[in-house]
């Protein structure tokens, strides 16, 4: 069925927040085409009247007790952040002015 | 005498003679730091633990003081995709070099407190994306029977670390064979429970709906004692699932009758890509197993020749939710070339991920896309419910189902490691079984040109205590696999 181009991969990359050089997306063009079409045999595959799983252990709905539990601590918490000010992690501006 | 420490020998023994005091955790631990030193050139293992001796003597501590611990000074590897307050945690992607957890899961926690000893983080493929673990972002795992040969992956450290009798069992996980395929390469048992038995708590998160947490161990009995302590819900889990009432510890030795049993041999695992002498040892050990009374017979399942094709659209789109998190802000790898909080997400993620982890996201990211996502995701679930169902109508005519692990050996280093697709092939066998939620084991078959090969055995869900019968039962009958 689809044949993935250049600009396709490109558009899912965006998507997915992932910067890719202009080499790695003419390769990953090439290879990901290469699994679509791999996967492309299900199209043959009558699945008219089958349900969708998504999940198999039979689990329906579990619930937990909603009250406050014990969680990381902050500095836990941030103990692994690039970057950190005040008890906050930080990130590059994201207003002008 | 710390260096005639045996740590293939049996994991009950060895906690049995910790609990004596005819040897201590600290001995044990030794044994084994001294054998990954000496074996260190496999490459097995990433990190080893600074503290390992002192978590060794605190054992010794707790069974000087009287406690009964099922797995006392059992020195263990875990696949650097579990988070553990030892050691760093990178799931051997560069994206997480330097990150250190800030919590361990029940898992872990578990065997710590049944008086295991974590001694090491074993390699992997990163982010358990791949069947080689030549996928590392610090480098490739040699086989140890054949060191220019690929140890299989994802759980390849792991597995390698037990077949160089670095630890006495490894924790692997297993999406779509990632414990079983290098298990079965290696030369050792891998034992992939039911989905939810243990819970995923405090591991990397791949493929959220198949994923599952297991032991490689030198031999079935010991991958019931391990998932004995391992087994069992927590509420950190939503998925997980209740353990058996009487447990998994194995049952006192006896002899394997195996009358009445009834086994279907999958027909879809014996095609083309078999390799003449799997087919053989399989065969003799079909033969073996009647001998001892079970019944085998073929069994078709079509909709398992179609079980990879789902895999790849499902696990992918799971993988892509996942590594979401990855964003260069919370933890893990940042660029510091971003002036803004896009390019942060944006160059983080491509400098930090590998080819593989990428590509599975650029899939994952496409197939839950607008417009692609009946086409695909929704179809692959849907196969999924017709595997599901075909299993069903098998376990209702066979107690167990048979098949090869892997329908060859272990490949040299580099053969597929340009040919992403030629890769995915490796876990024809495999994917099934996680796709439909059922325990599995792998147990080593024999030799295909010297190298190892492995049988698997599947059960229904939950019947994890079935399927260790059978798999020890099994084991008597192959015997010494490393001469047949």
């Amino acid at each position: 069925m689809s044949k993935i181009g250049i600009a396709e991969v490109e558009r899912v990359a965006t998507l997915a927040r992932i910067g890719l050089s202009p080499e790695e997306a003419a390769e990953m063009a090439a290879q990901i085409g290469q699994i679509v079409g791999f996967v492309e045999q299900l199209q043959s595959v009558d699945v008219a009247d089958v349900a969708p799983t998504d999940q198999v252990n039979g689990l329906v709905d579990v619930m937990r007790v909603d009250e406050v539990r014990p969680g990381l601590s902050r500095d836990a918490a941030l103990a692994n952040a690039p970057a950190q000010k005040d008890g906050y992690f930080m990130v590059k501006r994201v207003l002008n002015g | 005498m710390a260096e005639t420490i045996d740590l293939k020998r049996p994991i009950a023994e060895l906690a049995a003679e910790v609990q004596a005091g005819k040897v201590s955790a600290v001995e044990l631990v030794q044994a084994s730091l001294d054998r990954i030193e000496a074996t260190k050139d496999y490459h097995a293992l990433l990190e080893v633990n600074p503290a390992a001796l002192e978590r060794a003597r605190q054992v010794d501590a707790r069974v000087a003081a009287g406690e009964k611990l099922p797995l006392a000074g059992v020195p263990f590897a875990a696949k650097d995709n579990y988070l553990t307050l030892d050691m760093h945690t990178t799931a051997a992607s560069k994206i997480l070099k330097p990150f250190r957890a800030p919590y361990q899961g029940p898992a872990i926690e578990r065997l710590l407190a049944a008086g295991a000893v974590l001694v090491a983080k074993a390699n992997l493929d990163a982010f358990a994306h791949g069947s080689s673990t030549e996928n590392s972002d610090f480098g490739a795992t040699k086989n140890p029977v054949d060191a220019a040969r690929v140890p299989g992956g994802s759980s390849g450290g792991s597995a390698a670390a037990v077949a160089l009798g670095q630890v006495a069992f490894a924790l692997g996980t297993d999406t779509g064979g990632s414990i079983r395929l290098p298990a079965s390469y290696c030369g050792v048992v891998g034992l992939k429970p039911t989905y939810g038995l243990v819970p995923r708590t405090g591991v990397v998160a791949m493929g959220s709906s198949t994923d599952v947490l297991g032991p490689l161990t030198n031999r079935a009995a010991d991958a019931a004692v391990v998932l004995d302590v391992m087994a069992g819900r927590d509420a950190s889990d939503a998925t997980s699932i209740e353990r058996d009432a009487q447990g998994y510890a194995p049952e006192p030795a006896k002899e394997h009758d195996l009358r009445g049993l009834k086994i279907g041999l999958i027909k879809e695992y014996l095609g083309d890509g078999l390799t003449p002498t799997v087919r053989a040892r399989l065969d003799e050990t079909v033969q073996q197993l009647e001998a001892r009374g079970a019944i085998v017979e073929p069994i078709s399942l079509p909709a398992a020749q179609l079980a990879l094709a789902a895999y790849y659209i499902l696990v992918p789109a799971e993988v892509s939710s996942n590594l979401a998190r990855y964003d260069g802000v919370r933890f893990g790898y940042s660029s510091a070339a971003a002036k803004t909080l896009e390019e942060t997400y944006r160059l983080s993620r491509q400098e930090g991920f590998g080819a593989e982890a990428k590509r599975r996201i650029i899939i994952g990211t496409y197939v839950l896309s607008s417009g692609y996502y009946d086409a695909y995701y929704k179809r692959a679930q849907k196969v999924r419910t017709k595997l599901i169902e075909e299993f069903k109508a098998a376990f209702a005519q066979y107690d167990l189902l048979l098949g090869p692990t892997a329908p060859t050996p272990a490949f040299p280093l580099g053969a597929k490691a340009h040919d992403p697709l030629a890769m995915y092939l490796n876990d024809v066998c495999t994917v099934a079984v996680n796709l439909v939620g059922a325990p599995a084991i792998s147990l080593p078959l024999g030799r295909d040109g010297g190298l190892p090969i492995g049988l698997q055995l599947i059960a229904p869900q939950r019947a994890e205590r079935q399927l260790f019968a059978a798999a020890a039962a099994t084991e008597a009958v192959i015997g010494d696999w490393e001469s047949r």
